[in-house]
């Protein structure tokens, strides 16, 4: 199959940007995609079923929580060496970076961040394994874009507190085992609490039906009197700038994640267009698949640079959240364009699932709309740039 | 039981080939190098035998310049305990296997991948034997130790073998030594980077061959369409130009 050939499209020398422990990482994680994701991807989606199975080997092979330090089980790498994770698993599906983003950038990244020294020894080694699988809960069904309107709330009852509301689009919502929530106190003031599986009035029905993601698995929360032990709240933050650092560090993997599908699919393309001929000539000579190809080269290009400069602003600890919304959501846009035209490019044969461009334009479509949608992206921005805060 | 795992450094399977220097040299421009295959399952191997208990140290070992150090990086990645870099660009199998003698002389078992992919000359590992005067086993398909007793396994014409082996052994390996090459993981790139890789001067050591040149295999002639009613085309073709008739 055309993946198995994969040429990973560097224009601009981008490689040379890397170190040899860059590259190592970058290639490992895609000879694990091309032994233990490609060959079962398409069913999967078609299926409409999470590999469930590969929650481990992601673990196994340290795809999560790579920048946690290693006394809680991370890798202690770099920002670009998350983001090289992000795009090589992305390459793969979206459903397998969604794990790994959500694993490590919404859970393991909050507990190692805001949490007790006892609340990181307890969950993080399990979480970087895979042992334990991990859900953020911040949008609701009723608040999306606008996440301080949040209902979820709960009350100090003296030796716990009680949790009431709902949270929606929840990523491996019905297989976690720890979740992240954010509600508010009887202050008003957002809070982050884990909340385990089992504990009683929790649930977490499954959303069915997806024409995305369907390789990853989606749920509500639902939260009916839970009785939350006290230790299991995140002492270190109060307010939306929590889940926002979460955010700022899920986006940052997508900016990255989805040059991975991008590339998939230029890739693709680029050697379908070459081997099929029409009118005696391959269909890569012809003007308008030229112009189809190079804009896709270009934007490619273009989104590695601006992925690989925000990393290495992130290691400085110099990002800001303007910088990151503008990486994630260019790259996103380019990504799910440059899916669209390699598709065109395979005319009939772009349809099926022989090929990744369907499954990752539909996919594309969800990461185009979660973690800040494309629109709210241009305000952040915007705001950053003119002082003027346009949410309101 | 200490192991020793040769390294061998060897262009990406899927790379283009051209010569440079006349035809006597390969023209490495732009190529990506890997770990030779062989070599990486022998590796792989090692490493399972120090997981299941019975190994205390893993080295490789690679006769190179340090441009083939991302490659030895990897090896520890991989698993390997530290690695040993001859500084010095061999010129044929038996300068490789007189530098690796220089340091292969404190392990019980040597692994070398049968052949390397770069250029296939199968030499090294009898070679490297030779060279330490010690026994080697050759076609390797399986490494066990039971009860601290090193057992290999060789396929042979309509079975396989069992051998015991006693040490210092050199095992020349092949393909079923490990099922698939062990791919990095995280903690294991980040912990390579403590991992000692030592650089060693050359010995010296004779070269007793050179290139002469290098040939491209021919490139296929385009292929030619004879429409179905004209058999006779067909075989006119394979008498006067394919002369196969």
């Amino acid at each position: 199959m055309a993946t198995a050939q994969y040429h990973h499209p560097d224009y601009f020398c981008v490689d040379e940007l890397l170190t040899e422990e860059h590259k190592l990482i970058r290639n490992s994680v895609r000879e694990w995609v091309n032994r233990r994701v490609k060959p079962i991807i398409d069913e999967a989606c078609q299926k409409h079923e999470f590999p469930g199975h590969l929650m481990k080997e992601l673990g196994e092979i340290g795809a999560f929580g790579s920048y946690i330090p290693e006394k809680y089980g991370g890798a202690g790498l770099d920002q670009i060496s998350y983001g090289l994770i992000m795009q090589e698993l992305e390459r793969g599906d979206s459903a397998l970076r969604s794990a790994a983003s959500v694993q490590s950038s919404l859970v393991m990244y909050p507990i190692y961040q805001f949490g007790t020294e006892e609340q990181r020894v307890k969950y993080l080694p399990a979480l970087a394994k895979g042992e334990l699988v991990g859900a953020f809960g911040l949008t609701e069904p009723d608040h999306g874009s606008d996440p301080g309107s949040m209902k979820t709330r709960f009350e100090d009852k003296g030796d716990h507190f009680l949790l009431n509301g709902a949270k929606m689009w929840i990523t491996n919502a019905a297989i976690a085992d720890v979740c992240v929530v954010w509600a508010k106190d009887e202050h008003k003031v957002v809070r982050g609490l884990i909340v385990e599986k089992g504990m009683p009035g929790f649930s977490a029905p499954e959303t069915l039906n997806k024409w995305s993601l369907r390789a990853s698995i989606t749920g509500e929360l639902v939260f009916d009197n839970v009785k939350v032990p006290k230790e299991n709240i995140l002492p270190n933050v109060h307010g939306l700038k929590g889940p926002l650092m979460c955010l700022n560090s899920a986006r940052y993997g997508i900016a990255w994640g989805v040059i991975g599908a991008a590339c998939d699919c230029y890739d693709t393309a680029l050697r379908y267009a070459l081997e099929r001929k029409q009118f005696d000539k391959p269909i890569a000579g012809f003007q308008l698949t030229q112009k189809k190809l190079a804009e896709m080269i270009t934007e490619i290009t273009k989104a590695q640079l601006l992925a690989w400069r925000l990393g290495t602003l992130r290691n400085e600890d110099r990002a800001t959240p303007g910088q990151i919304s503008m990486t994630k959501r260019n790259n996103v846009e380019i990504a799910l364009k440059i899916a669209r035209d390699s598709r065109q490019i395979l005319g009939a044969m772009g349809i099926t699932g022989d090929f990744p461009m369907m499954r990752h334009m539909m996919n594309l479509e969800s990461v185009i709309t979660y973690e800040g949608t494309h629109d709210i992206h241009l305000l952040i921005t915007g705001m950053d740039i003119t002082g003027i805060n346009a949410f309101l | 039981m200490k192991i020793l795992v040769l390294i061998s450094n060897v262009p990406d399977t899927t790379t283009k080939i051209r010569f440079k220097s006349d035809n006597t040299a390969f023209d490495d421009a732009g190529v990506q190098w890997i770990i030779n295959p062989w070599d990486e399952l022998a590796l792989t191997r090692a490493v399972e035998l120090k997981e299941t208990g019975g190994v205390s140290l893993i080295t490789v070992a690679n006769v190179g310049n340090a441009s083939t150090e991302p490659t030895l990086r990897k090896a520890l990645a991989v698993g390997a305990d530290d690695a040993i870099r001859i500084d010095v660009e061999a010129r044929d199998a038996f300068e490789v296997a007189t530098q690796l003698a220089s340091v292969a002389k404190d392990y019980d078992l040597i692994m070398a991948g049968i052949e390397a992919s770069d250029y296939n000359g199968s030499a090294v590992g009898g070679m490297l034997a030779e060279l330490l005067d010690i026994a080697s086993v050759s076609s390797v398909s399986g490494i066990n130790i039971e009860n601290g007793q090193l057992l290999f396994n060789r396929e042979i014409d309509g079975g396989s073998q069992v051998l015991s082996v006693t040490t210092p052994v050199v095992a020349i390996v092949q393909k079923g030594i490990a099922k698939e090459p062990r791919i990095p993981a995280m903690r294991g790139i980040m912990m390579a980077r403590k991992k000692e890789l030592k650089v060693t001067a050359p010995v010296s050591a004779e070269d007793r061959t050179s290139f002469v040149r290098f040939e491209l295999p021919p490139k296929k002639a385009a292929c030619k369409m004879v429409a179905e009613d004209n058999a006779k085309e067909l075989v006119r073709l394979l008498h006067e130009e394919a002369k196969v008739l």
